[in-house]
């Protein structure tokens, strides 16, 4: 613990503080903030009741003004710190509000109805999750099912990617023929394209072929990234041509070279190219929403969206499923950072 | 088996002319050694035979067919490399298995010829271990054994001692030699450094610029070199050259003044040529004699003890000449002495390069 702490609060400076330590804690200080901030508060406002979500000044814990039960009433009241006229502090419960009076019941007492200035009464407020944030939506919204589409397009869409750019990857990094250089940077160049540019003559090339409304038509359209291709190919061009002269002269065939020599030398670069396209297509928002109609085909991203109505946005409900599917993601980059940080290095990609 | 024939074989890339023309027939079980300078196109060389780059003239042959449009695999050859091309994901025991599962061989013939290779190469505690684990001297009898499961009709070896340091060349240099006689297949060896040339071969292939400049069995190369080129590269150190030119042209006897105005008779039976015309004279450093009334006068510019020997770095009027003397000598640097040349085989080239009759 205590040579944690020592690495942690190192200083440049030895003893005194070098002005570069300052400029570094602000620095990562303020980064944490920025970067993490947010984070918390979806968090932190995913299990705010959508009272607490409209209060202002926001909190960052979720607080409730806490409920008492009083005989001879049906409904909870809201409880109330109270200074009444003669200085004195009381615990009471509202009864209801007129204009700026409200009229108040002692839960001990609950005969009488004093009537006090609103100015003079702060709710007592205690802390609560709402966790039916979080139970509500398995139970009318249909989490699983979309869920499972979020899964399957992404895993299969991943595997495909991986298997496609490794191929083209391959082609283009241990194969000598004319235009290689032409093909190399027509496949960059297509980075430059937007899908923005291209959604209508997708769409069109999609519902020509029937894959409209099908998980297949969210897939295919994405498995074939220049990023890849061009992430596998510098990876590639590092492993020495000699290994592939050696197995063609060990009498393998094109295709175990690449499968049983290429493929498992390039592990790393793939690592790298798994977790990217595992996040792109769990995240992915509009071309899911363009080509899929059919409600039981949403995947989750987009099935998030049916909380925001044109004149309501259910927030307890986006902010909670939103932590839900973040996990995921979380996830991967928890177990794979190692890959991504020397995969990074290695390409000079984000 | 292992009979190869190249018949005017060339080879450019692009508009580079690598190899032009080149024939040469290796017979059965023979040890071939293509030696050269870099960018010879030795390896290119190595490469065409192989399968791995393909002829763009001139016709190859193993056993009498034609393979020219026979891809590597199918050639029943087998390469080391000079990097060894291990495949670092895979244990010896699979590198060594791979080339044999492509044949669809059964597995307990696999693991029969794995354990025969690895009892001769004394690669068996490594079996299980990844090439990256293994040491240079390790790895390269990995690649050696590789080579040697597939009972290949040829063995093509790119240069796979020049990772490995002096000491542990020197001792795979004399295996690679017992594992030639034991197997005696055909072998071909490419490298750059003479004396592995002159000690694994039966027959040398000097190369130059992409043309053959002499064949010959290594001894044939030393004692009568083709031209001044494989003079040259042949023996260690490199032979000595003074120029000079022809003085009097007789039978038997040709008498060349070199450019001190020394006399020197070189014993030729038909120089056939002019005199007057300028010539070279090349003598080995071990040839040369220190003393004698009549020798060159020299002076001494650097003297190396080896303790067997002495390696003189002397001047004589203006060229630099290399003497090997056997012994110590107590000579220092500035020192003159003279050096005899009467006992050694000298040889003359003309000045194409060309070497002139036969040394009597």
């Amino acid at each position: 613990m205590s040579r944690v702490a020592a690495f942690v609060f190192r200083r440049k400076g030895g003893k005194g503080w070098h002005w570069t330590d300052i400029v570094t804690w602000v620095w990562l200080v303020g980064g944490l903030f920025i970067m993490f901030g947010p984070a918390v508060w979806l968090v932190g406002s995913s299990l705010k009741t959508p009272a607490a979500l409209a209060e202002f000044p926001p909190t960052i814990l979720p607080y409730v003004t806490q409920k008492v039960s009083v005989e001879g009433f049906d409904k909870p009241f809201d409880l109330y710190e109270v200074t009444l006229d003669d200085g004195s502090k009381a615990t009471l419960a509202e009864v209801r509000r007129i204009g700026i009076v409200s009229q108040m019941v002692d839960p001990k007492a609950p005969g009488e109805i004093i009537k006090v200035n609103i100015a003079q009464r702060t709710p007592v407020r205690e802390m609560s999750f709402a966790t039916e944030n979080y139970t509500e939506p398995f139970t009318h919204f249909d989490f699983f099912r979309y869920l499972w589409n979020s899964v399957f397009v992404t895993v299969v869409a991943t595997l495909i990617t991986l298997v496609v750019n490794s191929m083209a990857a391959f082609a283009l990094s241990k194969y000598e023929f004319r235009g290689r250089t032409a093909a190399m940077l027509v496949i960059l160049a297509t980075l430059m394209v937007p899908l923005s540019v291209i959604m209508v003559p997708l769409y069109s090339i999609v519902s020509a072929l029937g894959l409209f409304n099908s998980l297949w038509g969210v897939i295919l359209p994405t498995v074939a990234t220049p990023t890849g291709v061009f992430i596998l190919r510098q990876y590639m061009l590092t492993i020495p041509d000699e290994l592939v002269d050696a197995a063609r002269m060990d009498k393998a065939s094109e295709w175990q070279i690449y499968w049983r020599i290429i493929l498992p030398l390039t592990a790393p670069a793939l690592a790298v190219l798994a977790i990217f396209s595992v996040v792109w297509r769990w995240n992915d928002f509009l071309w899911p929403l363009i080509v899929l109609s059919r409600k039981e085909l949403y995947t989750l991203q987009v099935g998030l969206s049916i909380y925001s109505g044109e004149l309501n946005v259910q927030w307890h409900f986006i902010l909670a499923m939103t932590v839900v599917t973040m996990i995921p993601v979380v996830l991967v980059f928890i177990f794979l950072q190692r890959f991504i940080t020397t995969g990074i290095a290695g390409t000079g990609l984000k | 088996m292992g009979h190869i024939k190249l018949t005017n074989v060339a080879k450019s890339f692009g508009n580079v002319d690598v190899l032009h023309g080149i024939d040469l027939e290796i017979g059965d079980g023979e040890f071939v050694v293509f030696v050269g300078p870099s960018g010879c196109g030795k390896s290119t060389l190595l490469r065409i035979i192989a399968g791995l780059e393909k002829p763009t003239g001139g016709e190859l042959a193993i056993d009498g067919a034609v393979v020219n449009n026979v891809p590597a695999a199918d050639r029943g050859l087998a390469m080391v490399f000079q990097s060894y091309a291990l495949y670092p994901h895979m244990s010896v025991r699979q590198n060594l298995a791979f080339g044999l599962e492509n044949t669809r061989m059964p597995k307990p013939e696999i693991r029969e010829r794995i354990a025969e290779a690895a009892r001769m190469l004394e690669i068996e505690p490594y079996l299980d271990r990844r090439p990256g684990q293994l040491s240079g001297g390790q790895r390269q009898r990995v690649a050696i054994g590789r080579a040697i499961v597939r009972r290949p009709v040829a063995f093509l070896l790119d240069e796979p001692l020049s990772n490995l340091d002096a000491e542990l060349r020197g001792s795979t240099r004399a295996e690679l030699a017992a594992l030639h006689a034991r197997l005696s297949a055909t072998m071909i060896y490419v490298t750059h450094d003479q004396i592995e040339a002159m000690t694994l071969a039966d027959r040398i292939v000097v190369l130059r610029a992409g043309r053959i400049e002499q064949v010959g069995t290594p001894l044939e190369l030393y004692n009568a070199p083709a031209n001044r080129f494989v003079a040259g590269f042949i023996g260690s150190p490199h032979m000595n050259f003074l120029e000079g030119t022809v003085e009097t042209n007789g039978p038997g006897k040709t008498v060349a003044t070199l450019a001190g105005g020394h006399r020197l008779e070189v014993p030729l039976d038909n120089a056939g040529i002019a005199n007057g015309a300028k010539v070279t004279v090349g003598v080995r450093p071990h040839h040369i004699s220190i003393g004698g009334e009549q020798g060159l006068p020299a002076t001494i510019r650097l003297v190396e003890a080896l303790g067997s020997e002495t390696v003189l770095h002397a001047d004589v009027s203006g060229q630099k000449v290399l003497v090997v003397a056997p012994g110590q000598h107590d000579l220092a640097p500035g020192a003159d002495v003279r050096l005899s040349l009467s006992a050694a085989p000298l040889h003359m080239f003309n000045e194409k390069g060309l070497r002139l009759g036969h040394a009597v």
